[in-house]
């Protein structure tokens, strides 16, 4: 066990230098000198111009700046914001508790309705639940998640006026916010109405970003049902007289859930590239928003950070899972 | 679909039967035949389109912007779909957008997947360092969530629908590679290759013709699903304003111009969505079809 885990962490410092470098060259590869972006339409002085080279460091040979990028990145140093002139660190995890929350809602959501869905189906199969449930699946996963966001606008902040439009919370509402997570910080202000309000705000958000999750997890839910219903175990404890609620619930569903847990794991990758798109259409305060927004600005450190801080996050989620699973299936340690 | 016949084709001749065998599994499967005549159609807007739709895409009716479809009070015959803010005939431009959809899933699947199994097939016949620096390298781009880095590459190279293509095929690429490499994999140990190359094949050879074509199954699965996340991924580019650029009518892009208009103007938003929808659903149950009737281990479930 102790040579996997330790076989799967040197695999991650190769990759964890490539994703650093990847990210370093974006910024010298983006069309336009980033100091004449900062400069803005009154130009500069070609003294100034280099005085502020040498001071970001671009007057140094390219593997000289990547070497302090690296070990920059590793004391927690990603540069500044040009537009904000704030730690672009500081600035990630101001918003990452955002997109953070939104992500888990999604995922509650989708595991809340997408597990059901899946076993009902699996031990429906092939008759009309089957069927209805697997095609609405179908039809959730070739989503495309930003007109599905327009559509519930049309119907539910337009037609009904039941949920808003865009943020986290009416601005009527204004309260410390230790933990960045609205729902708790809600709460904990103990204002009336600011709990409801965070909610609703949440809601056509949660349901954009978890209906792709949905849908790979009702489908992956009955495959994997399906493959665990035919094992002998199964028939067994039919044999023995169990109830097929225990049996489908807790046999086969206990059993089922590995590669579903899995799937889990390895979407939030899929969580936060949905994130981009539903956080620009319902203007949420989180990460995705601030990376698109930060490429249209031409905001370089924040894009190059950016990036390499969401890359490191999957890859820090796909290994826990990648050990976790050696630990629940002791068969993938051997490879 | 096309992938799949011109792929099948060579295999038929010396194997009678096959192509009808993988159409037995196939039809077996209704929703993969709708899936596949709405492909069908589709490729048929995307040929003929100009010549199909009814106006000009671009031709801007000024006497009639922002008119509703034709079954609803105020609407005309003349604009079946209604009419943008622009007064542009919804129907035409969503008739002759379909080519920039279909030709984006042509060549961002034919770039990914060619370079992929290239990639993949050196990978797997290579000496286990170098199989390893390319693995490395794929899983240093997986680690990345795709919509992300295509809008990244999009913003290096300049936003439009080619460079939104090449962006989205870089990011497909390593799939391919992965799935590719698995298979040759596993194939390499089997005891025809070991004979072939006993018998003095070339490592091209070996690569090439004795070795790809019992791969080529879940890469033909694989092309199709990424077909579909190549429409979805070129049209959230274009909605994001970083693919297809006005006026062209990429659907995507359709949609980003009409989103301050979505409470006014419901038609010029809810259609292009179901053009997407339509298509992606379709070709994703012509997938699901596919991987049914190619891919043995899966047949089951």
């Amino acid at each position: 066990m102790l040579n996997y885990v330790l076989s799967r962490l040197l695999t991650f410092v190769p990759t964890f230098i490539g994703v650093t470098l990847i990210s370093f060259s974006f910024i010298r590869a983006l069309p336009g000198d980033p100091i004449m972006v900062m400069a803005g339409e009154r130009g500069i002085s070609d003294e100034r111009y280099a005085e502020l080279a040498a001071q970001f460091g671009y007057d140094r040979p390219v593997y000289v700046q990547f070497w302090e990028y690296l070990t920059g990145v590793l004391q927690g140093d990603l540069g500044n914001s040009f537009v904000t002139k704030r730690p672009v660190w500081d600035e990630f995890f101001a918003l990452f508790p955002a997109t953070l929350e939104l992500s888990i809602c999604a995922m509650l959501f989708a595991l809340a309705l997408g597990l059901p869905a899946g076993v009902i189906a699996a031990v429906n199969r092939g008759k009309f639940f089957d069927r209805a449930l697997m095609s609405t699946a179908l039809v959730g996963y070739s989503m495309p998640i930003f007109w599905w966001a327009l559509l519930l606008i049309i119907v539910f902040s337009g037609n009904l006026q039941w949920t808003p439009v865009s943020g986290r919370i009416d601005l009527l509402y204004y309260f410390p916010d230790p933990t960045g997570f609205m729902l708790i910080d809600s709460i904990a202000s103990g204002q009336k109405g600011a709990f409801i309000s965070a909610v609703r705000h949440l809601i056509l958000p949660t349901i954009v970003l978890g209906t792709i999750p949905l849908a790979v997890i009702a489908r992956q839910t009955r495959s994997a049902m399906l493959e665990v219903l035919g094992e002998d175990y199964i028939r067994t404890a039919r044999a023995k007289g169990m109830s097929p609620g225990r049996i489908n619930g807790i046999h086969a569903l206990r059993n089922a859930l590995i590669p579903v847990i899995t799937v889990i794991g390895l979407s939030v990758g899929t969580l936060l590239a949905g994130a981009i798109l539903t956080e620009t259409i319902f203007s949420w305060p989180g990460i995705g928003k601030w990376m698109v927004d930060s490429i249209f600005r031409r905001d370089y450190p924040v894009v190059q950070g950016g990036l390499l801080l969401i890359a490191v996050m999957v890859m820090i989620v796909n290994l826990t899972v990648d050990m976790l699973y050696g630990v629940i299936n002791p068969k993938i340690r051997k490879r | 679909m096309t992938d799949a016949t011109t792929s099948q084709t060579p295999v038929d001749q010396d194997r009678p039967g096959r192509l009808r065998e993988f159409w037995f599994y196939f039809s077996e499967n209704k929703g993969a035949v709708i899936g596949l005549w709405i492909f069908v159609g589709f490729a048929f807007l995307a040929f003929f389109g100009p010549w199909i739709a009814p106006h000009d895409a671009t031709e801007q009716y000024r006497t009639a912007t922002l008119q509703p479809p034709v079954w609803q009070e105020g609407g005309s015959w003349k604009h079946i779909l209604g009419t943008d803010p622009l007064g542009r005939d919804m129907l035409s431009r969503l008739i002759v957008g379909a080519r920039y959809s279909f030709f984006v899933g042509v060549i961002v699947v034919s770039i990914a997947a060619t370079g992929g199994i290239i990639i993949g097939l050196i990978a797997g016949f290579s000496p286990k360092w170098i199989d390893s620096i390319i693995m490395r390298i794929m899983d240093i781009v997986l680690a990345f969530p795709s919509l992300l880095l295509a809008l990244v590459l999009v913003a290096i190279l300049g936003p439009s629908l080619t460079n939104a293509m090449i962006a989205i095929a870089i990011v497909l690429q390593p799939h391919y590679v992965r799935l590719t490499r698995a298979s040759v994999l596993s194939e390499r140990q089997k005891d025809y290759v070991t004979s072939a190359r006993v018998a003095g094949a070339g490592i091209f050879r070996l690569m090439f013709i004795t070795v790809l074509p019992n791969c080529l199954a879940p890469i033909i699965v694989q092309a199709a699903l990424s077909f579909s996340t190549a429409i979805l991924d070129a049209a959230a580019l274009g909605f994001l304003g970083m693919g297809a650029q006005p006026p062209t009518p990429e659907w995507g892009t359709m949609l980003a111009e009409a989103r301050e208009f979505i409470l006014r103007a419901w038609w010029v938003v809810t259609f292009p969505g179901i053009a997407i929808l339509v298509t992606v659903l379709a070709i994703n149950l012509m997938g699901d079809g596919l991987r049914d009737a190619l891919d043995p281990k899966l047949k089951r479930s």
